[in-house]
């Protein structure tokens, strides 16, 4: 159904997040811990880096049908 | 009982009062009792009128019961009593009908009645007198010639009027109504007499033309009686005269005889000198002989007298048979006539010679008598001398001498007398004798005149019995030859009419023969037209027979061939319900069964139909497969589309990020349109918003329109669009579904409709 595909657009989204910025987070956390004698920047620097990521694969994923694909053909 | 009572009282008081003498109303109660006593006189009057009244009628009645013509009478005088009879008595009694056959006798009768009277009445007067009267024989003679014609025709009047009804009721005649004429066929002697009185009847009475015939042969056949009769009666008559007249003509002869013997004997005696006692038995034998004479002149009298009675009768006979007219009986009329004639002439002669022997007779018994006279005298005196002798002659030998002288001088005496009465009488002689002859002249003429008229007569009767015979052998002679003529006319008739029938049969023939063959052409043209006629409504019948058994057949092959296209039809019809039927089934929200079956049911069913196949064929395959959503699936999926539809309104190619996303949320938030708004006819530019075109969808799914909807949610644009494009799929899939299965059961029942048979 196309009108559920927002939906699941949106699920992986928040899904995409959420493991992000967990993995974000916890690799900030490790950062932190590890390189950065527990800053909070690296937590922060993590999190920040896995929502980015997640808000780009969410709008990614929500532009995916908008952008003009090439058909790569092998010219061969 | 109240009147009662009061009637009581009113009395009793009344009587108080009278009986008290109180005049209270003493006029009015005196003037009742006046009037009551007055009242009772007149009650009396009163009852004495009604008691003779009822006692006149009561008698009148009586009297009607005993006496018919008494009450005929009073029925006829006082009007009504017929009635009050009628009640009393009962009806009158019908007068006797004797009248009525009497009255039929007065019908016959001829013009010439008269004549016939006149001349019938002298033959009556004839028959009735005794004595002969040749004369009238004369007149009628030619007379019974035409009434004996005359007669036959009245027989046949008579004969006819029996049977008729009597026009005219004639004043019935006493004594001519008392003798029928029936009788004359009967009884033939009474018809002379009788016939006389049949004169007096009126008019003549037609005899009707179709019975001439029957009359005729009743005519003949009478006639034969009649002749039968007639001859037998004249037959008997004849010989019952014959046998008399005989008779009469023995005894007459007998009295001759005996007169003769007499006369001889008592001239023997007057003249013979005999001795006395010869003489006394001559006188005895002469008083034997006398006594003898007497009694056969008395037995010929009494047998003339039969045998004249006789011939009256045979006479009387021959005038009947005479009027009856049959003319085969003439001749033994004639015969009858000549023996009478012959018989009566006999008679008369025996008659005549009887009589002159009596006359002879008469002159010798006068002479005896004369001298019986003398003697008688002579004895008288004798007598007168001598009285106690008896006057006989036989006694006379015992007479006394005395008586014997005075005997002889007596005798003497008159032997003087005599002798002077001879002297005298000698004298007187020729006187005597001239007067003697005088009277004999007298007497021979009378007895001439007697004997020329019983000549006449019997020459007369001579002459009109030969001149009858000539007549009648005339007749005879006529006859034959007139039945010759008759004969020889018959024959050349029969010849005529053989001749004439011979042509007639055989033009008669021919037309026959003519008639049947056309008939007969005329059948049997008629018959071949009706077997033609036959054969042609038999063929025509036939024909249409055949041609409805083709049309049946034609009809039945039409109709089969219809049915089946009915039941294809039907068939399709069923399928493409069937079809429906499974569109139905879809639920809520998921879709139909597979169409596919039913689409194949319909394609087997309309393997011929092209437009069906198509149409089966057109449906899309997803729909076979897969099944379509129901319009309420769809609009109920609708809803979240429009949802998701409102919160993505901004996204299209050029705004995508996530952050677009977020204010298309906030301006679906924050953004409120209509639920549902109408949508215009026509599609403004600023109409194609999402969120306006989103309403007007709503509204129109709202309203059933799915295909408005799917159109107007096409014209969405971006991510609504993307959004709804599933939804739009599955809309467009179902309206095409429908649209097919629409027009299927259209044609369905289309078809079904074309190939429904009219009642």
């Amino acid at each position: 159904m196309s009108e559920k595909e927002l939906g699941k657009k949106l699920d992986r989204c928040l899904a995409d997040s959420a493991v992000k910025l967990g993995a974000g987070l916890g690799l900030g956390i490790v950062f932190s811990v590890v390189f950065f004698k527990r800053h909070t920047w690296p937590v922060a620097f993590g999190l920040g880096m896995g929502l980015g990521m997640a808000y780009t694969n969410c709008q990614n994923d929500l532009r995916a049908p908008y952008l003009i694909q090439r058909n790569i053909k092998m010219a061969s | 009982m109240l009147r009662v009572c009061l009637k009581g009282a009113n009395s009793a008081a009344r009587k108080c009062l009278c009986g008290n003498g109180v005049p209270l109303h003493p006029l009015q109660q005196c003037r009742s009792y006046t009037s009551g006593g007055s009242g009772s006189s007149a009650g009396k009057i009163v009852a004495a009128s009604v008691l003779t009244m009822g006692g006149g009628v009561g008698g009148t009645i009586l009297y009607a019961n005993w006496d018919p013509k008494f009450r005929a009478n009073v029925e006829k005088s006082i009007p009504y009593s017929d009635q009050v009879f009628g009640l009393a008595l009962g009806p009158a009694a019908p007068p006797p009908v004797i009248n009525k056959p009497r009255k039929v006798e007065p019908v016959q009768i001829s013009s010439m009645s008269e004549v016939w009277k006149d001349s019938k009445q002298p033959k009556a007067k004839e028959v009735q007198r005794k004595a002969e009267q040749p004369d009238a024989e004369g007149p009628p003679a030619p007379a019974p010639q035409e009434t004996l014609e005359e007669a036959s025709a009245q027989v046949a009047q008579i004969l006819s009027a029996i049977g008729e009804v009597p026009s005219v009721p004639a004043p019935g005649t006493h004594e001519a109504e008392a003798v029928p004429p029936p009788a004359a066929l009967k009884g033939v002697p009474a018809a002379a007499a009788k016939c006389t009185e049949c004169e007096h009847e009126p008019a003549v009475k037609e005899r009707p033309e179709g019975e001439v015939a029957a009359r005729l042969a009743e005519q003949d056949k009478a006639e034969q009686d009649l002749l039968t009769s007639l001859s037998s009666n004249l037959e008997d008559a004849l010989g019952s005269t014959a046998k008399v007249t005989l008779q009469a003509i023995g005894a007459q002869e007998a009295a001759l005889q005996a007169i003769a013997q007499h006369t001889r004997q008592l001239r023997e005696a007057m003249e013979a000198e005999a001795p006395p006692d010869k003489k006394s038995t001559q006188w005895r034998v002469l008083e034997d002989a006398l006594s003898e004479r007497s009694r056969s002149v008395d037995e010929a009298g009494a047998a003339v007298l039969k045998a004249k009675a006789e011939l009256d009768k045979l006479r009387g006979v021959i005038d009947g048979a005479k009027h009856l007219k049959i003319a085969a009986a003439r001749p033994s009329i004639l015969a009858a006539e000549e023996n009478l004639h012959s018989m009566v002439v006999d008679l008369d002669s025996v008659v005549t010679r009887v009589q002159t022997a009596q006359s002879e007779a008469k002159i010798v018994s006068q002479y005896s008598e004369l001298v019986n006279e003398a003697k008688a005298q002579f004895q008288k005196e004798l007598n007168s001398i001598t009285p106690e002798i008896q006057a006989n002659w036989k006694g006379l030998r015992k007479l006394t001498q005395d008586d014997l002288n005075s005997l002889i001088a007596h005798a003497h005496r008159r032997i003087d007398q005599l002798n002077r009465e001879l002297a005298e009488q000698r004298v007187r002689e020729q006187i005597h004798i001239d007067s003697a002859l005088e009277q004999q002249k007298l007497e021979d003429k009378k007895a001439l005149e007697v004997a020329i008229s019983t000549a006449l007569e019997h020459n007369r009767e001579q002459m009109r019995l030969e001149q009858e015979k000539k007549v009648e052998e005339t007749r005879e002679v006529m006859e034959a030859e007139m039945r010759t003529q008759l004969r020889r006319q018959a024959a050349a008739h029969t010849d005529h009419l053989r001749d004439v029938l011979k042509v007639q049969e055989q033009e008669l023939r021919s037309e026959a023969e003519e008639i049947l063959n056309s008939s007969l052409m005329e059948k049997e043209t008629e018959y071949r037209r009706l077997t033609q006629d036959q054969l042609d409504s038999f063929t025509l019948d036939m024909n249409a027979a055949y041609a409805r058994l083709k049309g049946m057949e034609e009809a039945i092959d039409s109709h089969v061939i219809a049915e089946e296209e009915a039941r294809k039809a039907h068939q399709l019809w069923l399928s493409v319900e069937a079809l429906n039927y499974t569109l139905k089934t879809a639920a809520l929200n998921d879709p139909t069964e597979p169409l596919e079956g039913a689409v194949q049911a319909i394609k087997e069913s309309c393997a011929e139909d092209e437009f069906a196949q198509a149409l089966a064929t057109a449906l899309p395959s997803e729909s076979l497969s897969r099944g379509v959503y129901s319009e309420a699936s769809l609009r109920a999926r609708f809803y979240t589309i429009r949802q998701l539809a409102r919160r993505v309104a901004l996204i299209d190619e050029t705004r995508n990020s996530l952050y677009q996303y977020f204010l298309s949320y906030l301006q679906a938030m924050l953004l409120f349109e209509k639920a549902q708004e109408a949508p215009p006819a026509k599609l403004s530019a600023e109409d194609l918003d999402t969120f306006k075109l989103l309403s007007y969808a709503a509204y129109s799914l709202e309203h059933g329109d799915l295909e408005l909807a799917a159109k107007l949610v096409n014209q969405l644009k971006g991510e609504s669009r993307r959004v709804a494009q599933d939804w739009l799929k599955e809309a467009r899939l179902t309206l095409e579904t429908k649209q097919v299965v629409s027009l299927l059961s259209a044609y369905a029942n289309a078809v079904g409709l074309g190939t429904t048979m009219a009642p």
